[in-house]
């Protein structure tokens, strides 16, 4: 309890520092805004042009990339800190976080949130919204209640993505590019569902980083083209933390200090 | 014009040091070009016949972008430039006798070029081994390739010209930030970065086409993959031509103005 008052705080200190330069905070607001936008409008562009792909319409790709862009906004905001990682380590401020009678992953999360994305999230819910009400789907409450999971299980494993980052700066030191594939990747190129990059693609994504998990396989539910077994796949995909923390852990028992 | 070379060789020579950031890039950009042509195979198989540009055309313009992303990615700002407008550091750079305007030019291109030169081969060579329609199809004349390489100098100083005047807006506004924001979501949308230009709708398409921003890529993209050719492509080239001109004249006069009434505060 105790934990959870003292994260709303940092939260609110996050937010007041953001808010104290305000012109800058809307202005990194409207930067993120753009960007996703422009990843909307390429989509709209191409399905105005070719009227549907793999089946999809424009509701049903709206619903699909909501879904990515709402779960990646969410764990952005939260799971930050992971991103700032590199420069905790080569600062030595580890060290610092070691000693401290709280938890390393929630003290992580409190050095650095990102106010900025709500623009992102804002733009994810109209979609959502306009998704919903587009008559892609018919809703059943079974139904309501796998795209709760694909959005909140979509942030879980986002926010494991990027605890992956964080833990490979153990090894590295350094933040690796390589991993923008999985999260930046998975936020561009989730807005069409993995199935329309062909079956390898798809298989990497069930298997390896179970995105589509959130994403292609519940959609099938959704739009009754599959089993309604595989609304349950959201639930799955969270076994993808247990590797995840167990590699953050051994990380953690690896760690030398970078010194002074 | 020696000091300007010798400037645009330290800085070269420079960027050549970042190997194992260019090596983590370059997989990256190898993965995001996979998935655009895989993305542009769905919608092939959909309907081939609404393809505005042939599909090896389209491959060859998706895999040049990633080669030469480093190039004429806006939102590449050397950040150290425009903070010593604001920090007054700049003086330091005033008293030498170089052209300052001059000896920033020749710091950005050797920058963008040194960061491509690290990238851009493996992926090329890569993409050449793709098999067709999906990877890098050299099926250019000598007259077109010709054509092809002046059209990329040109990007180089349409891009320079375009980034150096924002760096020169610095010495009028107090934040060019907002600034940065916008042109460079303008430019992934009008430059081809979202889709290529043939696949917009009209009228944005002919907006596109006639803003600095579809004098980047978009051209050099275009001409090697055959899609831009005869009158088109040179109508283009001299369109960039235009904008090259206009955008570094644009950059001297605001450099000169801003110079002029630059106050360094401080000790």
């Amino acid at each position: 309890m105790k934990t959870i008052k003292l994260y709303f705080r940092f939260l609110a200190v996050h937010l007041k520092t953001a808010m104290a330069y305000k012109g800058s905070f809307i202005l990194s607001c409207i930067g993120q805004l753009l960007i996703t936008t422009n990843v909307f409008l390429g989509v709209k562009f191409l399905l105005d042009r070719f009227g549907s792909v793999g089946g999809y319409r424009l509701p049903e790709l709206t619903l699909c990339y909501s879904v990515i862009l709402l779960s990646c906004s969410l764990a952005e905001c939260f799971g930050r800190g992971f991103d700032a990682f590199p420069r905790i380590l080569s600062g030595a401020q580890f060290d610092r976080i070691l000693v401290r009678p709280r938890g390393i992953i929630f003290q992580i999360l409190c050095q650095d949130m990102k106010p900025s994305v709500i623009s992102r999230a804002a733009q994810g819910v109209v979609m959502l919204v306009y998704g919903i009400t587009a008559g892609a789907v018919h809703w059943t409450i079974g139904k309501a209640l796998t795209l709760a999971a694909m959005v909140l299980c979509g942030s879980v494993l986002f926010f494991g993505l990027f605890l992956l980052y964080a833990a490979l700066c153990f090894f590295t030191m350094e933040g690796l590019e390589v991993m923008n594939i999985f999260t930046d990747g998975a936020r561009e190129y989730g807005k069409y569902p993995f199935g329309i990059y062909g079956k390898g693609v798809l298989w990497i994504t069930t298997l390896i980083v179970p995105l589509a998990l959130v994403q292609y396989w519940p959609l099938q539910y959704l739009l009754d083209r599959g089993p309604w077994q595989y609304g349950l796949l959201p639930m799955l995909s969270l076994l993808f933390l247990i590797p995840v923390c167990a590699f953050w852990k051994f990380g953690v028992a690896h760690y030398r200090s970078t010194g002074s | 014009m020696k000091k300007y070379f010798s400037f645009f060789r330290m800085r070269l020579i420079a960027g050549l040091q970042y190997r194992t950031a260019a090596l983590a890039g370059l997989s990256t950009q190898l993965v995001w070009g996979c998935m655009e042509i895989l993305l542009y195979r769905a919608f092939w198989r959909e309907c081939p016949e609404r393809f505005p540009m042939g599909q090896e055309a389209l491959s060859s313009y998706i895999w040049l972008q990633q080669a030469l992303l480093t190039v004429f990615a806006l939102w590449y700002w050397e950040q150290d430039l425009i903070t010593s407008v604001r920090d007054g550091t700049i003086a330091y750079e005033l008293t030498r006798p170089v052209n300052l305007y001059g000896m920033w030019m020749a710091r950005t291109m050797a920058m963008r070029l040194s960061r491509a030169a690290l990238r851009c081969w493996p992926i090329l060579l890569i993409s050449v081994l793709i098999p067709s329609p999906y990877g890098l199809r050299i099926r250019i004349g000598l007259p077109a390739f010709l054509l092809f390489l002046i059209s990329l100098g040109l990007m180089l100083a349409v891009v320079c010209g375009f980034v150096l005047a924002v760096y020169a807006l610095s010495f009028h506004l107090v934040d060019t930030n907002g600034f940065r924001v916008l042109s460079v979501a303008a430019a992934d949308l009008l430059g081809g970065g979202v889709v290529p230009l043939p696949f917009l709708p009209e009228p944005l398409r002919t907006i596109a086409s006639v803003s600095p921003f579809g004098s980047m890529q978009n051209v050099p993209l275009r001409i090697f993959g055959g899609d831009l050719a005869g009158i088109d492509a040179i109508r283009a080239v001299e369109l960039q031509a235009v904008w090259a001109v206009t955008l570094i004249g644009l950059g001297i006069l605001l450099t000169r103005s801003g110079i002029r009434k630059a106050e360094i505060a401080g000790g």
